[in-house]
Parts: structure tokens; C-alpha cells; sequence
């Protein structure tokens, strides 16, 4: 039938059966293949998938704002966008590397470093590899989504300081988590964190740092983000009020200027922190992305030292300041009557070397009184011989000298009284009794900074209460000391440091009406003066004034100095204690003026003439 | 002929089997789809399996004689196809596989060269009158092969060309393939070997690719590797009892590639787990020993090496496919019959199948 011819022979069955068998193998092959995979290697698998799909984002806890005493903003944060490196997939990592690098405007070197620092830590956790990324960064990484599933973006609250160098030193700056910090944190933190480094930020980091948060999304083959699996939403970080008065703070940087120096401005009464600034000093803001290791390293080297906070930290010779606490001494000591007088020629001879006076000229019969108010160095040469050493140290420590006040920031320096033990205890030997004569005019070894001065002048002016200096408003004071002193010293001593200010002494152009603005000026050598002249400087000096008003039981104390200048203390740091003063009563009539209008009978009325009354008062 | 086949004469077991697998794939292909930009793809492979069905039909109806008889010249026609193909047709995917048909379909004349060269070769041995093949007729059949093989290998398309390879197998091996050309045939693979090695420079790049990619899956995650370890990953996380109709995330979130189609098995067994990869292959065993029954009980040896030739065809697509699927082969773009979603392939399956209906209805007819 048809044109080919079928052979009529069967094929043996047995080949075709063999098919039937193979085909049983492979599949029971085929099934072990299936079963390896589904059954025994299912977890392994498993776990593969869920690293495909699930993708850890973490939320950043924006820090707490900080405020001045008014509630105004001092510190705050801005939204940024942080871009993430995941780091899961080794392999896709290595190979995505030098397009990112390209993309990102990020170096090779600095980029493997920033994943070497991570390599500790456990791979889910990405690594921030560009802070604060630019419009084009973003861009970068959105249309990058599906080559590049690796980067992914972050919001993050990034710090901003407002007012840039105002109050830095005393506020400090955030930075990167240290690698030591990472280790002591128990998890904690993870690399690239910011946490506060210096000043508040960092004496007040548990309070500020919040609790990070972090969210876990669904994302698909191309990195697109499908749908939010759990969201552990951040805590923000508390906010804390300050007891810095930003209008007095305003003044203590515009007087302070471009001078090297520091202001403190206290409320006497309670160790509130009015004003604080220090200078030269640097912008936190710098600091809230990521310095530059150079920039960093320049900071550290400046010889200025801008990241030193001069209030707690420079330890200065405080000169004729010192004459308050040498007077507070011979007095409270009851070794030399108040009624001791010195003839001052202009200079003295003690343990056969010259003391000169600052006034080469001399200033004649000296008492008590006119001593303070003209600071005749001879008189206090004689003081400090006839009291000896130990005598002066037992009251310079008493108010606060050579210890830290316990002021709520980091590394506050203790500043250095000495004493016979303590030449004992460092250099072995004993102490040279005219030592004690340079000592006397606030010279020789003794130190302080500007806080602790502050701190004295107002325990002197207060009957011997030494407050607890202090930042954070309403902190728990429990540093706080009293040091009694006789109401007989503390009127006399008052009445000098009235008269330096009000009656022609070394401050007499800072007298304001009104206001009872006392205090006493310090011009600290910082060489002698044929040094001086040999180096063709004779500005070497530490201008120093620290003033309070009223003359008992200040309210508000100011230690103000200037470094390195050619004035003397009164002139050169005596303004910006009078200004911030006078700063401080021009806010307290203004308030009062306000109450008064808002309590009184009638808002156009006479309301204005009990306020005239109270701040009489408050002159007495 | 006495009297025309009846419906009725149809092999029901052999099609209700190829039903369930085809509703699987396609409730696969909508589970795989239905979220994304490509959701309805289910509709469009029902009617791709309905005009299957028809052409099943259709060619059942023609006695497989007459088809036959037909054998030179088909074999001429799609040997002068495939170099048209290879003349004009348009690049699609990289390769000249497709030929524009009334500008509405495309036809992918490789599929049509699967079946041609089941007639071809069931032609020819069915003439060979002896339980022994002769070299001469081994080299005949040998030569009828790579005809076709190189055409399709130069498109390039390894994955069709390597198809073909069996039912040249197959056939020999049912017709009496003595030892001794066994032995020629591996000796001569055995030095192919070496020679293709160092011939792989002439592949295409990416032929060379996925052979890399095979023996190194883990090198290059996000390249080709990344497929077979996706797939693995799905088939893998899929587990004893599966994720869940829809509910695999390597499946619904499109981390496994072609997931729809060549990979339709990873999906399944992501989210039908081992239980429904057994129901699967289970059931393409059965499809496989139901046509090596068919065979058996062909009528003449025409018949049988026409059923051989189909059986030879879908059991190495599944093979291939389910190895791959595990990263036990590399990457070959060979589908699942009936269940990876594709109008040709599809198509082919069910014309492959009328051909074994047509054996089956005519088994006791005279």
C-alpha cells in the first residue's frame, strides 16, 4: 500500500521496556536531586530567600534639641539623606565597588577602609558610606536601583548648630563613634554612628541620643521596595534646656570678638551658666557630617588650640585677681590686723631679691582699702610673707582654688594652688619662702581658670557659698559648698572690690549707674619683662577682670580674661564683664517693666512707678 | 482502509495525564504573573493549549502512513526552512529562531523540525528489515541528524539542536545499534570532547556563559550564575510542604528568572514544595511510560519509532529542564512541555501528541 515497505518484524519488547525502566531511574534521580535541596538543604535555602527579600533599613533617632533658659533653640537637627551601603552579598559588593566609587565621588582607599572598620560587625548591618548626600548622590542611587541593589538610602536627622562658633566650646560637637566606644557599647552602636564627642553633646549624650529604630522592608528582584515587613520606629532623643541667657551669651562673644580669652557669666546665687564662651574656638557645624581627616588633624595641631574650652580649661595665672582671695585670708586668719598699712615705694626687697610694684612709682601709705582698689603688689608681697604658704593655700582651696568646680562638662580642669606638701609630693624639696611672694600677687605656680575664679570672687562676695557651676537647667546641686567667712572680711573685702570699680581703682571706667558693679582686675605676666624685651614682645600678658553685682550677695558673677594683649585687665576684660552685667539688669527692668504692665490696675496707668521703686531697691 | 478511527479511539489515559500537567502550568503561570506588568498570561497559554488541542485533533485524523510517505519531502521543507530562517529571519532574543508567519504569528520553525525529524527517522528505520543496524544505515541516520542539528546549532539555539539528538538515539538504539559502533560512536564523542574545548572560543559569548556559569554558579551572583542560584534558592526555600499557592517570595518578587517559563518548575517547587514537585514528576512519568505503552502496542514498527520519537523528545525536555531547574545542567532555554508558558512549544507538545494518537487509533485497524 505504500511506496516504502514497512518491515513486518517487531522490535523486541525488551528495548522498549528498558525505556520504561530508565525512565523509573531518572526520575527517582530526579526526585533525589529535588529532595537534597527542599529537604536537606532547605534551612540553608531558606535562609537565602529571606536575605533576598528582606532588607534591613535602619532609622536613625534624631537627637535632642538643646534650649536656652527662654526655651530658644541653640541646637537643633535638619533632614538629611544618608546613603547606605548593604553589605550581604560579598561577591556583588566586590563587583558593584568601582561603580559607586564613580558615582558617589567616593576613593577606593576611603571607600574599603569604611567596610574594613565594619568587617566586625554582622553583615545585615549596612554601612553609611556618604553622610549628608547631595541631590545628585540621590539621584545617583535612584536610578541605580536595579544594577546597583546594594546602595540604599537613609533619612537621617542631621545636627545643626544655628548659630555656628556661639557657645561652642561649652556645646561641643558629635562625631563618629570611636572604635573603642563601638567596643565598650555592647551593641549599642554601629559604625558610622554619631555620637557627642566634647562639651555638652557629649556630657549629655545619654539624655540627647535616642533610641535608633529600624525598619524592615520587602524588596524584589530589582531592589525595588514591595511592601514594609515591620517598622521599629525611633525614639528621639530628649531635649535639654540650658541655663545659657542667649541675649547675655550674644554679648559675651561680640565683646570677647576675635581675642583670644574666655567669659563666664554666672548667676551667683545658684551656679546657673548665664554666658560661656571662649575663644579662639571652631564651628560645630564642621563637625556634624564627617570632618575631614585633615581638617580634623589641623583643628588638633593649632597651636591657638580652638577646640580648647578656655572657661574650664585654660589654666591661667590669675594675678591681682588673686588679691581678693590673699585679702579674704588675712582677715578670716586674724594673722595681721585689718588695720595693717605698707609704705609701697614702688618696689620691696624680700629674701634678698627685688618685688617690684606694678606702679613703678609706688603708691605710697597703703591700707587695706586702697590696696584692693589701686592692687598695690607690695602691700600683698608683705600679706603673703606674714601668712605664709600654707595659710594662703588653706583659703584659696577653701573657695575653690586648685579643684575642679564640678561643672557639668567634660575635662574641666583643676587649675593648681600650691602648697609645702605639694612641692614636696612633686619636686621633692622644700618650699622656697620667696615663692610665696610671687604667689601672693596671683603669679608664680599658682593657676586657675576662668570658672573657678568666677566661682571665688562670688563666694567671697557672698559670705563663703560656693555654688556648683552648671549648665543643664535644674540639675541636681549636690556639689554645692560653704566655706563661712565673718561678715567683718566679706564687708571689707566688698568694699575694696566696690571701690576698684566706683572708686578710681584699676576698674573705674567700668562704673555703671545704677547698678553696684564691684570686682577686681588681674594683669598676669606671662614673662618676665627683661624676657619680654628680649623677644621684641612686651604684650606678653593675661588680662583678667571678674565683677559682680550688687556688692553683697551677688546675683550675677562675670570672670572675664584676654590672652596674650598689651592692656591690662581692667581695660582689656573689664568691658565685657560690665556689658554682660549691665545686659543682665537691662533684662531684669525690662521684665519687671512687663510684669508691672501686665498686673498693674491699668495698662496706661501709673503702673510704672512701682517698678521705678524696685529697682531702687534692688541697688542698695 | 476499512473504517476511519473514531473519536473515541483517542487515548484518554494519555491526554487526561497531559491535561493535569497543562491546568498545573497554568495555574503556575497565574500564580507566578498575576502581580505583575504581565498578569493575564494564563488566558493566553489556555488558548495556545486549545489550538494545540485542535492541531492534536487534526493531526490525528491524517494516517501516520500518509504522513510518511510525505517523509522526503518534509524533511527538504524544513531543512530549506531553516535556512531561510537562517537567510532572513529577524533577530529575536539574539538568535534567528523565528520566522515571521502572515505577519501575525511567529512560528518557530525548530519546533516544526522536532517533528519532522520524528517522521524522517521513523521513515527510514522503519525500512531497515533486520533487528541489527547496519553502520551504513547508521551513518545514514547519523548524516539525516546533523543536517538539521548544525542548521538549528548555527542559529544558535544549543538548547532545540541538542533536542534532536535523542530521537536519533532512541530510534538506533530500538533498531539494533550493534556494540561495536557503541564503542566507534563513544570513541568518537570522547575526542569531540577535547576538540569542542577548544573550539568553545567559537560559541557565542553567551553559549560560553552559561557553560561557565554552569561549572561555576557561585562566581558572578548577579550574571547567569545568578539565575541557576535563584532557581536553586526558590526550589530550596520551597521546603517539604511548599510556601503556598502565590505565596513564594523568589516567585512573587521575580528573583526567579523566567519564572513563568523555563523556570516554571523552580516556582512550583517553591511554593508546592516536594510534595508538588513528586505530583509533577510522577506524572510525567506517567506520561512517559503511557507512550512506551502506546509504543509497545503500536501496530508496526512505523508506529512504534513515531511514539519512540515523541517519548524520546518530551523525556529529555523534562530531564533537562528538571536538572537545570536544580543546577544540575546549565542553562539551555529548554521549557517543560506543557507547563512552561510558550505558543510554539506548546503547540508542538500537542501536535507531537496527535502523532501518538494517531499510532494509538490505528493500532488494531487493518
Amino acid at each position: 500500500m505504500a511506496p516504502w515497505n514497512i518491515s513486518e518484524e517487531k522490535i523486541p519488547q525488551t528495548r522498549l521496556a528498558l525505556f520504561s525502566y530508565v525512565s523509573v531511574i531518572i526520575s527517582v534521580a530526579l526526585l533525589v536531586g529535588f529532595w537534597k535541596l527542599q529537604v536537606v538543604q532547605s534551612g540553608h535555602f531558606a535562609d537565602l530567600a529571606e536575605r533576598n527579600r528582606v532588607r534591613s533599613i535602619p532609622i536613625i533617632a534624631p537627637r535632642g534639641p538643646m534650649l536656652d533658659r527662654e526655651g530658644r533653640v541653640l541646637v537643633d537637627n535638619y533632614p538629611s539623606f544618608s546613603i547606605l551601603l548593604l553589605r550581604d552579598d560579598e561577591k556583588l559588593l566586590e563587583r558593584s565597588l568601582p561603580l559607586i566609587e564613580q558615582g558617589l565621588d567616593i576613593s577606593d582607599d576611603d571607600l574599603r577602609d569604611q567596610l574594613d572598620a565594619a568587617k566586625d560587625e554582622p553583615k545585615f548591618q549596612p554601612v553609611v558610606i556618604k553622610p549628608a548626600a547631595s541631590e545628585a548622590d540621590i539621584a545617583f542611587v535612584e536610578s541605580h536601583r536595579a544594577d546597583l541593589p546594594v546602595l540604599e538610602l537613609m533619612m537621617v536627622e542631621r545636627r545643626r548648630y544655628p548659630y555656628g562658633e556661639m557657645l561652642a566650646s561649652a556645646i561641643g560637637y558629635v562625631g563618629e563613634v570611636s572604635p573603642q566606644q563601638l567596643d565598650q557599647s555592647a551593641g549599642r552602636y554601629r559604625p558610622g554612628d554619631l555620637v557627642g564627642k566634647a562639651g555638652l553633646e557629649k556630657e549629655y549624650n545619654d539624655t540627647l541620643e535616642g533610641t535608633d529604630g529600624m525598619r524592615r522592608v520587602v524588596v524584589n528582584s530589582v531592589g525595588k521596595t514591595v511592601r514594609t515587613l515591620d517598622n521599629v520606629e525611633a525614639i528621639p532623643g530628649k531635649p535639654i534646656q540650658l541655663t545659657i541667657d542667649y541675649d547675655l551669651q550674644t554679648i559675651a562673644e561680640a565683646d570677647l570678638g576675635d581675642r583670644e580669652g574666655a567669659v563666664v557669666a554666672m548667676d551667683a546665687r545658684t551656679g546657673e551658666i548665664l554666658a560661656m564662651a571662649s575663644r579662639p574656638t571652631f564651628n560645630p557645624n564642621d563637625f556634624a557630617i564627617r570632618i575631614p581627616a585633615d581638617e580634623w588633624k589641623k583643628l588638633n595641631s593649632d597651636p591657638d588650640a580652638p577646640l580648647l574650652d578656655r572657661a574650664i580649661q585654660a589654666q591661667l595665672a590669675p594675678g591681682s585677681v588673686f588679691k581678693v582671695v590673699m585679702a579674704t585670708a588675712m582677715l578670716e586668719s586674724k594673722a595681721i590686723p585689718a588695720s595693717f598699712t605698707v609704705f609701697c615705694p614702688g618696689h620691696a626687697e624680700f629674701y634678698g631679691r627685688t618685688f617690684h610694684c606694678w606702679q613703678p612709682n609706688g603708691h605710697g601709705e597703703v591700707d587695706f582699702h586702697r590696696a584692693i582698689v589701686d592692687s598695690c603688689d607690695v602691700y600683698f608681697y608683705n600679706v603673703g610673707k606674714l601668712l605664709g604658704i600654707d595659710q594662703i593655700d588653706y583659703y584659696a582651696t577653701g573657695l575653690g582654688l586648685g579643684r575642679r568646680t564640678g561643672v557639668d562638662l567634660p575635662a574641666e580642669e583643676s587649675g593648681l594652688m600650691p602648697s609645702e606638701e605639694w612641692v614636696q609630693r612633686v619636686f621633692h624639696h622644700k618650699w622656697y619662702a620667696g615663692e610665696t611672694i610671687s604667689v601672693a600677687i596671683g603669679q608664680g605656680a599658682v593657676t586657675a581658670t576662668p570658672i573657678q575664679m568666677a566661682r571665688a570672687i562670688a563666694a567671697v562676695a557672698s559670705g563663703g557659698l560656693l555654688v556648683q557651676p552648671h549648665l543643664l537647667k535644674g540639675m541636681n546641686l549636690s556639689k554645692t559648698e560653704h566655706f563661712p567667712l565673718s561678715d567683718a572680711t566679706v564687708e571689707k573685702v566688698t568694699q575694696g572690690m566696690y571701690g576698684v570699680v566706683n572708686e578710681g581703682g584699676t576698674g573705674a571706667s567700668l562704673k555703671l549707674a545704677n547698678i553696684e558693679l564691684c570686682g577686681k582686675s588681674g594683669t598676669a605676666q606671662l614673662m618676665s619683662v627683661e624676657t619680654g624685651s628680649r623677644l621684641g614682645k612686651n604684650n606678653k600678658n593675661d588680662g583678667w577682670f571678674v565683677g559682680y553685682a550688687p556688692r553683697r550677695n551677688p546675683e550675677i558673677v562675670v570672670a572675664a580674661v584676654v590672652q596674650d594683649t598689651a592692656e591690662h585687665g581692667g581695660t582689656a576684660a573689664g568691658p565685657v564683664v560690665r556689658d554682660i552685667v549691665k545686659g543682665y539688669y537691662d533684662k531684669k527692668t525690662a521684665r519687671s517693666q512687663q510684669q508691672a504692665s501686665m498686673q498693674g490696675p491699668s495698662p496706661l496707668g501709673t503702673g510704672s512707678r512701682p517698678l521705678v521703686a524696685t529697682v531702687g531697691a534692688k541697688q542698695q | 482502509m476499512k473504517e476511519g478511527p473514531r473519536i473515541q479511539d483517542l487515548d484518554w489515559t494519555l491526554l487526561a495525564i497531559a491535561g493535569v500537567i497543562c491546568a498545573i502550568g497554568v495555574l503556575e503561570i497565574y500564580s507566578a504573573t498575576h502581580t505583575s506588568a504581565m498578569a493575564g498570561m494564563q488566558t493566553r497559554q489556555l488558548i495556545w493549549i486549545g489550538i494545540g488541542l485542535a492541531g492534536m485533533f487534526l493531526v490525528s485524523r491524517i494516517d501516520y502512513h500518509a504522513l510518511l510517505d510525505q517523509a522526503p519531502g518534509l524533511y527538504l521543507f524544513g531543512v530549506a526552512m531553516l535556512l531561510i530562517v537562517l537567510l532572513v529571519g529577524h533577530a529575536r532574543s539574539g538568535a534567528k529562531r523565528w520566522l515571521p508567519l502572515g505577519g501575525l504569528m511567529n512560528l518557530q520553525v525548530s519546533e516544526l523540525m522536532k517533528l519532522i525529524i520524528i517522521i524522517v527517522l521513523a521513515r527510514y528505520l522503519s525500512e531497515v528489515r533486520t533487528d541489527r543496524l547496519t553502520f551504513k544505515d547508521l551513518v545514514k541516520v547519523a548524516a539525516l541528524t546533523v543536517v538539521p542539528v548544525a542548521l538549528i546549532l548555527v542559529q544558535p539555539d544549543l538548547g532545540t539542536a541538542m533536542v534532536l539528538i535523542p530521537v536519533a538515539l532512541t530510534g538506533a538504539f530500538l533498531a539494533g545499534i550493534q556494540w561495536k559502533h557503541w564503542l566507534v560512536g563513544a570513541v568518537l564523542v570522547g575526542l569531540m570532547v577535547p576538540i569542542g574545548w577548544n573550539m568553545r572560543h567559537h560559541l557565542k559569548p553567551y553559549q560560553q556563559q552559561r557553560i561557565k556559569t554552569f561549572l561555576h554558579p557561585e562566581e558572578n551572583p548577579r550574571g547567569a550564575g545568578y539565575q541557576i542560584l535563584q532557581s536553586q534558592i526558590a526550589v530550596g526555600s520551597g521546603g517539604f510542604w511548599g510556601k503556598g499557592f502565590g505565596k513564594g517570595s523568589q516567585n512573587q518578587l521575580g528573583f526567579v528568572p523566567v519564572r513563568y517559563s523555563d523556570f516554571i518548575l523552580a516556582a512550583l517547587a517553591e511554593e508546592q514544595g516536594f510534595i508538588g514537585v513528586c505530583v509533577v514528576l510522577l506524572l510525567y512519568l506517567g506520561l512517559v511510560l503511557r507512550l512506551v505503552d502506546n509504543a509497545q502496542k503500536a501496530k508496526d514498527r512505523a508506529g512504534m519509532y513515531v511514539v519512540m520519537g515523541v517519548t524520546a523528545i518530551l523525556g529529555f525536555h523534562v530531564l533537562v529542564n528538571a536538572s537545570m531547574v536544580i543546577g544540575y545542567m546549565p542553562v539551555t532555554g529548554i521549557p517543560l512541555p506543557l507547563m512552561s508558558y510558550g505558543g510554539s512549544a506548546t503547540a508542538f507538545v500537542f501536535l507531537a501528541l496527535g502523532l501518538v494518537m494517531n499510532v494509538h487509533m490505528r493500532r488494531y485497524v487493518n
